[in-house]
């Protein structure tokens, strides 16, 4: 089926099966594939996206279900101009190892700064509880987090 | 300008909390994991596992699923061009079963289509005929059953002759008088269930035919070259013909040192033409790979009234599943460390690790040590308890450091602060708890809100442990590096190294830095293609080791350059840490001066809280203190430290793979649950600095002490707070409360 969207800005289609889901409609259909597949059932949060500006796992979303709509992407989320804030921060406090979660924790996190600009420890453990890092332990990650909300 | 002046205008040498260079590509989404690569004309590639634990396989009839639209591949065993067997240490796993599955999860066949959906359909439709057989799931009845191995691969290799049935190896250390006694014994028995490494990015790689017979294979691993030589030898080809890539690696804590998809991919892509592509999904990582190895542990620790250890005696049984993997030298870490980081004059240690149907066991961050630093130091504790001397004291009685005896009967020459370690870890103030009410997010249950406070009570906990760094027991562990420096200053530096997220590239570029005087280098892609072996991520040596080889070609290229007089030059230089000896396959002492070439050391303070009502923790805070040797970028060093903490918490609260008859029964992140942002705690870090006098710089491995001490320290703070005995990990609600 056809799948018509707009993504990171851009009007954008691409064929997809019935079954087939968001994220890998965006990786293989759309060669975007900053989006990360680490478990394929909501679990890991590596797939995070915003689609209309809600922060959802794409493995969980159908590409139809994403036909017409408005999709953000690890790759569109700092403009032309250099990396959104979050990145930045992701990159200054150390939060990256492997890296296969940052790309998630980068949508998640920018997601949960949009709609509370100063969020207190807890809320930030809370918003960044969907997304699983083997690497770092998240103590960086909650350091990013921080220095971006300043 | 003079060198001198050069030298200290180059930034981000070593020391410094360089940033990483790989982090702008990972935040934007461009770095190219293992799992994004592609190539025009590619093929996706899938594996047909066995659902049984034991099996004979009857046949295999792959016409159903050649006749499927876009296939184009499905081969068996027989279509495997040289060898049938490969395996990190010997080659006792086929590369696709033929008359036998012995795992849940070995491959069978293998397809290749056009489009991921169809080759999952293709693979379903491969028709396997089985016969299951029983399985041994009891490492404990092992030795007494059928051998898994009639051939027994693992046996001839300098180890203890053993005859008994599915033994992969028997390890026995005797020390001094192993009948002294004390005044005082304890006993327990451990054990700790299986943990996966989980690493987030699956199993994953490109093969690709280079239209002359050989192949290159864009992989996520940890030692390209020992790949290659396992991978050449199945496809009937020359070492040359194949050259192994790093693909971007998402994790790999011990998991990737096996195969995965190598031989696989390459096999589909030398029969089709095509490139091949294979991603494993989450559960066919679970079943597709090594885990750590469950264990059970028989401690006896005799002691004086003063509180000296005088003889420790301990059985060790490890399940290392079907097929041997690192097994053999899990085991004899596991041996080594038995008797912890401290001074004993007597000691009997007898590990074994066998052969089962349960899932396979290999490599996982702290290899042995996790297992035995959980015993030991409970050990400790009950035998604090036991002479009513403080744990922390007892423990500074019996301190290993410098110029004592292991068990092997090693004499230790190099650095091993452990009194200091333990001195400062229990220094480091404890937060005074925090009053009620409070948010349920901070308290145990969290967002379940499952309590109001009644019911919690706080605990702490200490315990130490320590880990040999590099390979020991006589390997031949060496590293290659590669220096060009060019007439216009600048220079290109290639190493084997696997960057799997420690950050071992930014570690090479500082080293490379520090010794060339500049800041204009290139870091080459990491292949075999174009220098020697690194040896592998893994046993926390890759630093020292790529520190020890990238040091000694830049020396030699300056050297080499100053002759020229200032020329073009091109250098690869092999490192190698002092050699080690085997063990006495009947003693178990050191045959020559060293069976291990250094130690690291750390110490761990836990605060937990457990609601003794439902059973539920939480682990409040930690303060650690750890030997480094020498932090070469110390901003990473507290990422590996924070890293490896939240897996040894896992281990200690959650994690654990679980099994009925050999088959997994949890392969998914819904049932095996891994610690998340809200499961840490805030850890503080203190690093001892004490050179360790045979490493370049002084460095220290750094990945796997918190690892192994965190789940002890933890299961020893979750005891204060119950008063419980807790013998096993992961500590269950029910093993707390509602028994
Ligand atoms: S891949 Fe979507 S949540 Fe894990
Ligand atoms: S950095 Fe590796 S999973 Fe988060």
């Amino acid at each position: 089926m056809r799948i018509r969207l707009t993504v990171n800005g851009e009007r954008r289609a691409g064929d997809a099966w019935g079954g087939e889901s968001l994220l890998s409609f965006l990786r293989e259909r759309l060669d975007l594939p900053g989006s990360k597949n680490a478990c394929e059932q909501g679990e890991c949060g590596s797939c995070s996206v915003l689609l209309d500006g809600v922060l959802v796992c794409s493995c969980l979303v159908l590409a139809a279900q994403a036909d017409g709509h408005e999709v953000v992407t690890v790759e569109g989320l700092g403009g032309a101009d250099g990396l959104h804030p979050v990145q930045e921060a992701f990159v200054a406090a150390g939060a990256v190892q492997c890296g296969f979660c940052t790309p998630g924790l980068v949508v998640a996190t920018a997601a949960l700064l949009e709609r509370s600009p100063s969020p207190t420890d807890d809320e930030i453990r809370e918003a960044l509880s969907g997304n699983l890092c083997r690497c770092t332990g998240y103590a960086k990650i909650f350091d990013a987090v921080r220095m971006a909300a300043e | 300008m003079s060198q001198l002046v050069e030298r200290r205008l180059a930034r981000g040498q070593i020391g410094e909390s360089v940033r990483r260079e790989d982090a702008v590509p990972k935040v934007t989404g461009e770095f190219a994991y293992a799992s994004d690569l592609s190539a025009s004309g590619m093929l996706w590639g899938d594996t047909v596992r066995s659902p049984h634990a034991h099996a004979r396989i009857r046949s295999v009839h792959v016409a159903a699923a050649l006749a499927l639209p876009g296939v184009h591949a499905v081969l068996l065993h027989e279509d495997v061009p040289g060898r049938k067997t490969y395996g990190l240490e010997f080659p006792d796993q086929p590369v696709l079963a033929s008359d036998r599955a012995r795992y849940h999860g070995e491959a069978v066949a293998v397809v290749a289509a056009e489009e991921p959906e169809q080759a999952r359909r293709a693979a379903a439709a491969v028709a396997v005929e089985y016969e299951p057989l029983d399985a041994i799931d009891d490492p404990e009845r092992a030795t007494e059953m059928p051998p898994l191995h009639p051939d027994r691969p693992t046996m001839g290799h300098g180890f203890r002759d053993d005859p008994r049935p599915n033994v992969v190896r028997h390890i026995v250390i005797r020390h001094g008088d192993p009948e002294t006694r004390g005044d005082v014994c304890v006993e327990g028995v451990y054990e700790l269930g299986s943990q996966d490494q989980a690493f987030l990015g699956p199993e994953s790689g490109l093969a690709v035919p280079d239209g002359e017979g050989g192949v290159d294979v864009y992989v996520a691993t940890q030692w390209l070259h020992v790949d290659r030589d396992q991978v050449a030898p199945c496809l009937g080809l020359a070492p040359e013909q194949v050259r192994i890539h790093l693909g971007g690696v998402g994790g790999a804590f011990g998991g990737r040192e096996d195969l995965s998809m190598q031989i696989h991919g390459a096999m589909l892509a030398l029969h089709t033409g095509r490139p091949v592509k294979m991603v494993y999904d989450r559960e066919e990582s679970f079943v597709g790979h090594v885990h750590r190895h469950p264990a059970k542990i028989w401690l006896e620790h005799r002691a004086t009234r003063e509180g000296r250890l005088v003889c420790v005696r301990a059985r060790i049984l490890i399940d290392g599943g079907a097929y041997a993997s690192s097994s053999a030298a899990v085991i004899s870490n596991a041996a080594s460390f038995a008797a912890g980081p401290y001074r004993v004059d007597h000691a009997l240690i007898d590990g074994t690790a066998v052969y089962t149907n349960n899932p396979p066991c290999g490599a996982m961050r702290g290899f042995g040590a996790v297992q035995t630093c959980f015993a030991a130091e409970a050990q400790m504790d009950r035998l604090a308890a036991e002479l009513g001397i403080d744990p922390v004291e007892l423990r500074l009685r019996n301190a290993l450091g410098p110029g004592d005896t292991l068990p092997t009967g090693q004499v230790l020459t190099g650095s091993l602060p452990t009194a200091e370690v333990i001195r400062r870890a229990a220094a480091i103030p404890v937060p005074d708890p925090e009053p009620l009410p409070r948010e349920p997010i901070r308290l145990p249950g969290g967002a379940g809100n499952t309590t109001r406070g009644e019911g919690v009570r706080r605990g702490v906990g200490f315990a130490v442990g320590f880990k040999n760094i590099c390979f020991s027991e006589g390997f031949d562990d060496s590293c290659a590096a590669r220096v060009i420096l060019r007439a216009d200053g600048g220079a290109e530096v290639h190493c084997a190294a696997a960057e799997v997220g420690q950050g071992v590239a930014g570690v090479i570029l500082q080293v490379a830095r520090t010794e060339l005087g500049t800041d204009d280098i290139v870091l080459g892609s990491h292949t075999t293609a174009s220098v020697g072996s690194a040896g592998s991520s893994s046993a926390s040596r890759m630093t020292w080791m790529a520190a020890g080889a990238v040091r000694d070609a830049c020396r030699a290229a300056l050297a080499e350059r100053d002759r020229r007089g200032g020329a073009d030059v091109d250098v690869e230089r092999v490192h190698r840490h002092p050699p080690t000896t085997p063990l006495d396959p009947e003693t178990g002492q050191v045959t020559g001066e060293r069976a291990h070439v250094a130690l690291a050391v750390a110490a761990m303070r836990v605060v937990v809280e457990v609601d003794v009502d439902l059973g539920l923790s939480r682990v409040v805070w930690i303060g650690t203190v750890q030997d480094v040797g020498r932090a070469v970028n110390p901003a990473a060093v507290e990422g590996q430290i924070e890293g490896g903490i939240a897996q040894g918490l896992g281990l200690a609260l959650m994690e654990e793979i679980l099994t009925h008859e050999g088959r997994i029964l949890n392969a998914s992140f819904t049932d095996y649950l891994i610690p998340t942002a809200l499961d840490m705690p805030p850890v503080a870090i203190e690093l001892i600095e004490d050179p360790e006098p045979d490493a370049p710089y002084g460095v220290k491995g750094v990945g796997e002490p918190p690892t192994v001490v965190s789940t002890a320290a933890i299961a020893a703070a979750l005891r204060d707070a119950t008063g419980l005995p807790l013998y096993r990990v992961p500590v269950r609600p029910e093993h707390i409360a509602l028994r």
